[in-house]
């Protein structure tokens, strides 16, 4: 009598919720990966490239040495006390993980911590905080994740109480968040970034989607705000934080400002600002506006994806309502501590002086200036295609160029029972192995066509992928011509 | 740091979800713990002790337990592998860890621990966990069916999201829980239908108990989908034996229900005459196979002789879901991305531990024995310590690591804790960390007390075995002196 649990049986809202960036274009390319393998040579291309996912050191980008060798410290701890560790470790990774064990009850590295994190990194958190805004940090509002994204999903179960509970979130929006609302159950109130503008934000259209909803009954709670972009790359302007800030104190909502890209930055001409910095420069206090700021290991140029580090700054919320979040994080326990311990090291990084600086500072010199180079090479490449445009990438780890489809192809998409992006991705994959996400899945105005595609490739391998995609994109673009 | 309401999201505001659900492990009385510990920091002598002993919660490395050697070896080589290509490794490390380092990193892809992985883990990983299943059960398992989560925790949280559609939906759990059921129950929006064990029959499961919870829930309009197994018991540290599996196994497929087994103590048995048997195994030995019956089994490196709870690795084994419903499973999985690769790889050497033969396989052992050895002597040291208390009966602890003592409470306490506004065991549990410095979790938070036993009204504690053996050695005396003060206090003295 089995077989009682199908798809048909399945809590909806998680049959409703979708995550494009390892949605079907990615299990394919999977399936056509296997196939690579047991039949070499059956497809016009040697290898997958997957340029869907932020995931840079799957592409051949380098941890940095520090950060490992502090982990490998804390892991097994009594290495602390062998001489030869002396040769194999620098002085600095050594005296931190000593620090750092030090910070950690009982130096007991296995046991679940305190479920906001083990204190003494938050303090060093609160610290790189402060540093960074010049406005105070307080350990107390940090709670260290596995990652940013559960502390999106906490949010998320905190504010929606039902279906009339809308958060508004930017199109194009990194689809955790739209997966996020509806596997718990909420409305999304989209508000459309302006790719004319460079994705600009106008606080009018936000204002205008947030009216339009409460007067259809949704109960608008939270804004959320992605700075650096993410599929779109853009860094907000000052003024345009101040608006936003400012949007959302009149209107009561909470901002969710996710912030995981605040260190690829690509552009001379933008910086890096906190919206907690920006909060606290136009003089408001914890009892004007509601904030929550993520970060995490998987971005900048320490990519430990795979580590799930992360953490959010909650601030402008009651006694009782942090009370309710401390809650939530309990039920869990606590975050898993080496995901905490690089938290701390990517907020606390080595300093001029120390030991491990030159090799540190070269390697993140390095690893950034080679993203700008690359961000520049295919933002350049995509635009000298017929029928692509491309804003430039100022921030985060992506590419999002429109593509203008001629109508034949877009039929042919229908025909197929694809979405127009998704159906130019697939064949883009067939031909050439080149991964991308279509912009479906990212959301986007209605007639327009995107895909997202990251510049995390190795710089070796860019000029072929231009190649390759060049070839692919212009023999599409004959196919369908009008 | 004091803060004022702001306009929109107040403690009224929330989803009313959030503020239903309690999670007593990191409750009330460990705050409380936390705030007289830092006070002693502050005044030393300010209490008649000088430190707290947590009992309250599953946390076996906070107490002094050591990680294994192997263990960590690997975890260390794999976050930093640069360290397999030098000669000096050999010195600081054993050669079956740095093989095994070795092993792990090849598999991984680009060789190296830092990116995401698949959403349902590394394969090569699930693989070692699919082999130690099949070793451990003597049937085949499939590292398909694997999922490894950050601890079974996420596992068992992401089951129920999947389950449970509406407060129409119902769960089947053990009473006492572990309250990680009820709070994510709470959570997805369904129902919790609890069945009580049977503290006079050694917290055993009587299946006709059980089905007439499903009837009664099934008579009131709720569809019930899985049942909850905890096995061994938390906090109750009963082992099932073979019978009554069979029973649940017979009584779940007929009535088309999930077996959801949380089998995370599977590493702590105290008795010898019980065994742990996973359940998939007793379906199998049944001939049930996954067309049979559905079963998800969670397990986790947080217990055990390992004790990693901090790294949150876990896995849990679906058998008998179709691939539709696994690719479900997979697309939530995959909004979070991954599991963290430590917490994987751990997982993995729990699984496909040391073995005759392998270099370190010596050490390995006398660190594991010596572990179980000294968890076997402090939970009897323990059970034996309560049931010597007026008017505290405990039942034998065979797994798990927690005692859950009743405490027959006299009625002039009863009412002092009416008075307070409290529940009475958890009166006992504020006076036992006030005055002794010993942290429990009241049994009420484990939710024994259903709607049908309010009236019977009994009260425990659930109290680790986990302290060192001279922690314990220390705590008995305080316990000791606490309880009789206790009651002396109360005593009835008509």
């Amino acid at each position: 009598m089995a077989a009682t649990v199908a798809v048909e049986n399945l809590n909806p809202k998680v049959l409703k919720c979708e995550y494009a960036v390892r949605g079907e274009i990615v299990i394919h390319a999977q399936r056509l990966q296997q196939q690579l393998q047991t039949q070499p040579g059956s497809l016009p291309f040697d290898e997958i490239l997957y340029c869907n996912i932020g995931n840079p050191q799957s592409l051949g980008q380098q941890p940095v040495t520090f950060f490992r060798e502090v982990l490998a410290l804390c892991d097994h701890p009594y290495l602390l006390q062998r001489d030869e560790i002396k040769s194999l470790f620098s002085a600095d990774s050594i005296s931190r993980a000593k620090q750092i064990l030090a910070s950690i009850p009982g130096k007991a590295t296995g046991a679940y911590s305190h479920s906001q994190g083990i204190k003494g990194l938050r303090d060093t958190i609160a610290a790189g905080i402060t540093s960074r805004d010049g406005f105070p940090a307080n350990a107390d509002d940090i709670f260290l994740t596995d990652g940013a994204s559960p502390g999106v999903h906490l949010m998320m179960q905190l504010l929606i109480r039902n279906e009339k509970d809308g958060i508004l979130v930017p199109i194009p929006q990194y689809p955790l968040y739209s997966a996020s609302i509806a596997l718990h159950g909420g409305a999304l109130v989209p508000y459309y970034l302006n790719e004319s503008t460079g994705w600009g934000l106008e606080i009018s259209d936000v204002k205008k989607q947030l009216e339009d909803a409460r007067s259809k009954g949704i109960d608008v709670r939270a804004l959320v705000v992605i700075n650096p972009g993410n599929p779109t790359g853009q860094v907000l302007a000052e003024e345009n934080q101040y608006d936003i800030v400012k949007f959302c104190k009149n209107e009561g909502l909470v901002l969710l400002a996710d912030e995981v890209y605040q260190e690829n930055i690509y552009v001379d001409n933008k910086k890096f600002h906190s919206f907690k910095k920006i909060v606290r420069s136009l003089g408001y206090g914890e009892e004007d506006l509601p904030l929550v700021s993520y970060q995490s290991v998987s971005k900048g140029y320490y990519g430990e994806c795979g580590k799930r580090g992360g953490y959010m700054e909650i601030t402008g919320f009651s006694a009782p309502v942090r009370e309710q979040i401390y809650k939530i994080a309990s039920v869990n326990l606590c975050s898993n501590i080496s995901g905490q311990i690089l938290a701390s090291l990517i907020m606390n990084p080595p300093k001029a002086g120390d030991e491990s600086y030159a090799s540190y500072k070269a390697e993140k010199d390095g690893i950034i200036a080679s993203l700008t180079r690359r961000a520049k090479s295919l933002e350049d490449a995509f635009n000298k295609l017929d029928g692509i445009t491309c804003n430039e990438a100022e921030g985060a780890m992506y590419l999002f160029p429109q593509l203008s489809l001629p109508q034949k192809a877009i039929e042919a998409a229908k025909a197929a029972n694809k979405a127009p992006d998704a159906f130019y991705a697939l064949r883009l994959l067939e031909s050439t192995g080149i991964v991308v996400v279509p912009g479906s899945g990212f959301g986007q105005v209605p007639g327009t066509w995107h895909f997202r595609c990251t510049i995390l490739p190795q710089e070796e391998k860019i000029p072929a992928i231009i190649s390759r995609f060049k070839v692919f994109h212009e023999a599409f673009m004959a196919e369908y011509h009008d | 740091m004091s803060y004022n309401k702001t306009a929109s999201i107040t403690a009224e505001t929330i989803n009313p979800r959030v503020k239903t659900f309690n999670y007593e492990p990191c409750g009330e009385i460990a705050k409380h713990a936390e705030r007289l510990e830092e006070e002693l920091k502050k005044n030393p002598g300010s209490r008649p002790f000088q430190e707290i002993i947590y009992c309250n919660l599953g946390n076996p490395q906070a107490l002094g337990q050591l990680p294994i050697t192997f263990f960590r070896e690997v975890l260390s080589l794999c976050d930093n592998p640069t360290l397999l290509e030098r000669d000096e490794a050999s010195m600081l490390f054993s050669p079956c860890a740095i093989k095994r380092a070795r092993k792990i990193i090849e598999a991984m892809p680009g060789r190296d621990s830092g990116p995401y992985t698949p959403s349902q883990g590394i394969k090569s990983l699930r693989e070692s966990v699919a082999d130690g299943i099949a070793g451990r059960d003597g049937y085949p398992s499939r590292p398909e069916d694997i999922f490894l989560t950050d601890g079974a925790s996420s596992a068992i949280n992401l089951t129920l999201q999947m389950l449970i559609r509406s407060d129409e939906d119902g769960i089947l759990c053990p009473l006492p829980e572990y309250p990680l059921y009820s709070a994510s129950i709470i959570l997805h929006g369904g129902t919790m239908i609890p069945y009580n064990l049977s503290e006079d029959g050694d917290w055993g499961l009587e299946i006709f108990e059980v089905k007439r919870c499903l009837e009664e829930a099934r008579i009131s309009g709720l569809t019930v989908r899985a049942m909850v197994v905890i096995n061994p018991g938390n906090p109750t540290g009963q082992v099932l034996s073979i019978t009554n599996q069979e029973e649940i196994v017979e009584f779940c497929r007929k009535e088309g229900l999930v077996i959801l087994a949380d089998e995370v103590y599977q590493d702590n048995i105290y008795v010898e005459n019980k065994k742990f048997n996973s359940f998939k195994k007793v379906a199998r030995s049944l001939g049930y196979n996954a067309n049979d019956i559905s079963i998800v089994s969670y397990h986790s490196v947080s217990m055990g002789y390992s004790g990693e709870c901090g790294r949150r690795g876990g896995y849990m084994e679906i058998c008998g879901f179709g691939e539709d419903v696994i690719g479900a499973i997979c697309k939530v999985a995959s909004v979070t991305l991954c599991p963290n690769i430590g917490g994987q790889i751990l997982t993995s050497l729990v699984m496909d531990r040391p073995k005759i033969g392998d270099d370190c396989f010596e050490r390995f052992l006398a660190e594991k024995d010596n572990i179980q050895s000294s968890l076997v002597k402090r939970a009897k040291t323990l059970e034996e310590a309560f049931n010597s208390l007026e008017g505290v009966t405990c039942n034998k602890i065979e797994g798990a690591i927690y005692l859950f003592p009743r405490i027959h409470l006299p009625a002039a306490a009863i009412k002092a804790a009416k008075t307070e506004g409290i529940s009475p065991d958890i009166f006992y549990a504020c006076r036992l960390l006030d005055d002794a410095g010993i942290a429990v979790v009241p049994g009420s938070g484990f939710h024994q007390i259903s709607g049908r036993n309010m009236v019977a009204g009994t009260w425990h504690i659930r109290c680790t075995i986990l302290p060192g053996e001279d922690k314990i050695n220390e705590m008995i005396p305080r316990l000791k002196a606490f309880h009789e003060a206790f009651m002396n206090e109360f005593r009835d003295r008509s």
